[in-house]
């Protein structure tokens, strides 16, 4: 097997070994990545001089023979919506073209500190609104399985790099299925963790009640290791919770409980589902049927409301959080040195944010400020906020059923790039089966299951609060039953 | 459908200028957007709390996070860097436009 190809474990095991080293590791994907982000335009930035010095720094450990942490001297990408310090961070925003990170995400020191391997920073929709890519101030990352279609997105750039194995795992963040769908349409395992469960400190922030970070991985078990390193309580980020509110696995040891339900809503598996994604779900779904599990039909009777409150919600926030782009205190300014256009403040607010944002963000700030605005307070954020509520409420009650749902991560595998770019409402209901998550909290994985032509499958599998040990145990069984054929 | 005029008011408060055509674009895309959004009339909240925070009810510690207020000291450093982020500064200030 070749270096890029090799899970956590198995660089791990190489290194302690002494296989290869970190830096002849961290060279070999530098140099994949000069040949290959040319085709697949998953990196927005290379970081070479940050990668090769955590590198010297891994095999000084090793040869002091100290005991390595598992993610020690593994190469990973990071979404550019995470800060990582002294390295740009444009969030795919052409108004932080220039912005330099002046201090590290949590989630980015805690890496550090274990010894991993930032290669660079990943494309992504500009401030992780969109799912394609194509929304980014820059460029439209391509799908490694076929470069005439999208990664998926916001966290395209990710997916890509790692599905092209430009990477051996990737950091994203997950509004509304940033991380799920992009991993479902590029092959790969996309986890995006409960709300709290991992500090959001130094992810630029887009809709606060929402997001998530978490990662993309080529196993489910790389997940866990992965979400193990960078969940937990930061006195930064006051959402965040203690690790010890995740709850260990239901069972382990590749095998579930004879007594493990499996919950199928029905308000999933309805028209607007690609008829061959339906089947390839089945399939998977047979197969837990045949290792013991239980099947359940469930019912989520509200999910037909979970597009517009989702919408509602997450450009109300964004409405506020982008509030600070506002040419002054850093990024764009369109203030000419020479020619002084400006008359007041105003100005430099209104021309700042006119040149800096992309459609898609004007898009969404303007409906954003529009249903917070006076006599539509009411009308449409907080009504969204309570139908939120029922949402929550229905997924409560499915859960005292089942102990985990399976669902299509999306209705179809990866779409064309152009083909949804002019029609915004369009491109939002391609969310239908990953918002409701969010707008619950709740942990989601999506691993790969088959494929449409050549184009990968995702399964969805949700689990109650706190439960991401579950689902990923699940993810693993699925994962070993399907390589034992 | 909103009116123009609607959007341009809409804009002014998002604080970012729309050249004719934007306005004419957002025009119709808020539309059909809003009137999608329409649906959520049909369901009944009237004893129905509104969510702001997904997952409280579900933490063993339901307590607010609070800290204490005081001020921590900031490195020299840490300051000019941030200050260094603006585009215009002035003596290590950042430097504002006049308000009128």
């Amino acid at each position: 097997m070749e270096l890029h190809e090799l899970t956590i474990t198995q660089t791990h095991q190489g290194l302690l070994e002494k296989k290869f080293s970190a830096v002849e590791l961290t060279k070999a994907f530098l140099a994949r990545i000069e040949k290959e982000n040319k085709n697949i335009f998953a990196f927005l930035i290379i970081t070479p001089d940050l990668a090769l010095s955590q590198a010297e720094k891994v095999d000084n450990w090793i040869s002091q023979k100290k005991d390595i942490p598992l993610l020690a001297g593994i190469p990973l990408a990071v979404k550019d919506a995470i800060l990582v310090e002294k390295i740009k961070a444009t969030s795919g925003s052409k108004i932080l073209e220039n912005y330099i990170a002046p201090y590290d995400a949590t989630c980015i020191k805690k890496l550090k500190g274990l010894g991993a391997i930032i290669l660079g920073k990943t494309n992504m929709d500009e401030f992780a609104m969109g799912a394609s890519t194509e929304y980014s101030g820059f460029f439209t990352s391509k799908n490694p399985y076929n470069l005439n279609r999208v990664p998926g997105g916001s966290s395209g750039g990710s997916a890509a790099a790692v599905a092209a194995d430009l990477c051996c795992y990737a950091l994203g963040s997950d509004t509304g299925g940033s991380i799920r769908q992009p991993a479902s349409f590029c092959g790969i395992v996309g986890l995006k963790p409960t709300y709290g469960a991992v500090s959001r400190y130094g992810l630029v922030a887009f809709a606060s009640s929402l997001e998530q970070i978490g990662l993309l991985a080529k196993t489910a078990e790389d997940a866990q290791i992965v979400f193990e390193a960078i969940s937990g309580k930061d006195p930064f980020d006051s959402t965040s919770v203690k690790r010890s509110e995740v709850r260990p696995p239901l069972f382990s040891g590749g095998r579930t409980s004879d007594r493990f339900r499996i919950g199928l809503p029905k308000e999933y598996f309805v028209e607007g589902l690609d008829p061959e994604v339906e089947k390839i779900i089945k399939k998977a779904i047979k197969k837990f049927e045949e290792l013991g599990a239980r099947i359940e039909e469930i019912s989520l009777p509200r999910t037909k409301y979970a597009i517009p409150v989702y919408y509602l919600i997450c450009t109300s926030e964004a409405s506020a959080n982008l509030a600070r782009y506002d040419g002054i205190k850093y990024g764009l300014s369109t203030e000419n040195r020479k020619q002084k256009t400006e008359n007041n403040l105003l100005d430099v607010y209104l021309r700042a944010r006119a040149k800096g944002f992309g459609r898609e963000v004007k898009r969404r700030i303007i409906l954003g400020t529009y249903a917070l605005s006076a006599g539509y307070y009411d009308a449409f954020y907080l009504k969204a906020q309570k139908v939120r509520t029922l949402i929550i409420k229905d997924f409560a009650r499915a859960f005292e059923k089942v102990d985990v749902i399976f669902t299509p991560t999306t209705p179809s595998p990866a779409f064309k790039i152009g083909e949804k770019i002019t029609d915004p409402l369009s491109m939002y209901l391609s969310d239908v089966f990953t918002v409701s998550v969010n707008l619950a909290g709740l942990p989601a994985v999506s691993v790969p299951c088959g494929f449409v032509g050549n184009l990968p499958v995702g399964l969805q599998i949700i689990g109650r609060h706190f439960e991401e040990n579950s689902i990923l145990e699940i993810a693993k069984i699925y994962e070993s039953s399907r390589s034992s054929h | 459908m909103i009116k123009q005029q609607e959007v341009k008011h809409i804009a002014k408060l998002a604080r970012i200028k729309l050249t004719a055509s934007e306005i004419k674009k957002f025009q119709k895309d808020l539309s059909s957007i809003l009137d999608y959004f329409e649906l959520l009339k049909e369901v009944d909240v009237s004893r129905v709390e509104p969510t702001f925070h997904s997952t409280e009810h579900f933490l063993k510690n339901k307590l607010n996070i609070m800290r204490e207020d005081k001020a921590e000291s900031q490195l020299v450093e840490d300051v000019a860097t941030l200050i260094k982020a603006a585009p215009e500064r002035k003596n290590g200030y950042v430097k504002v436009k006049s308000v009128f």
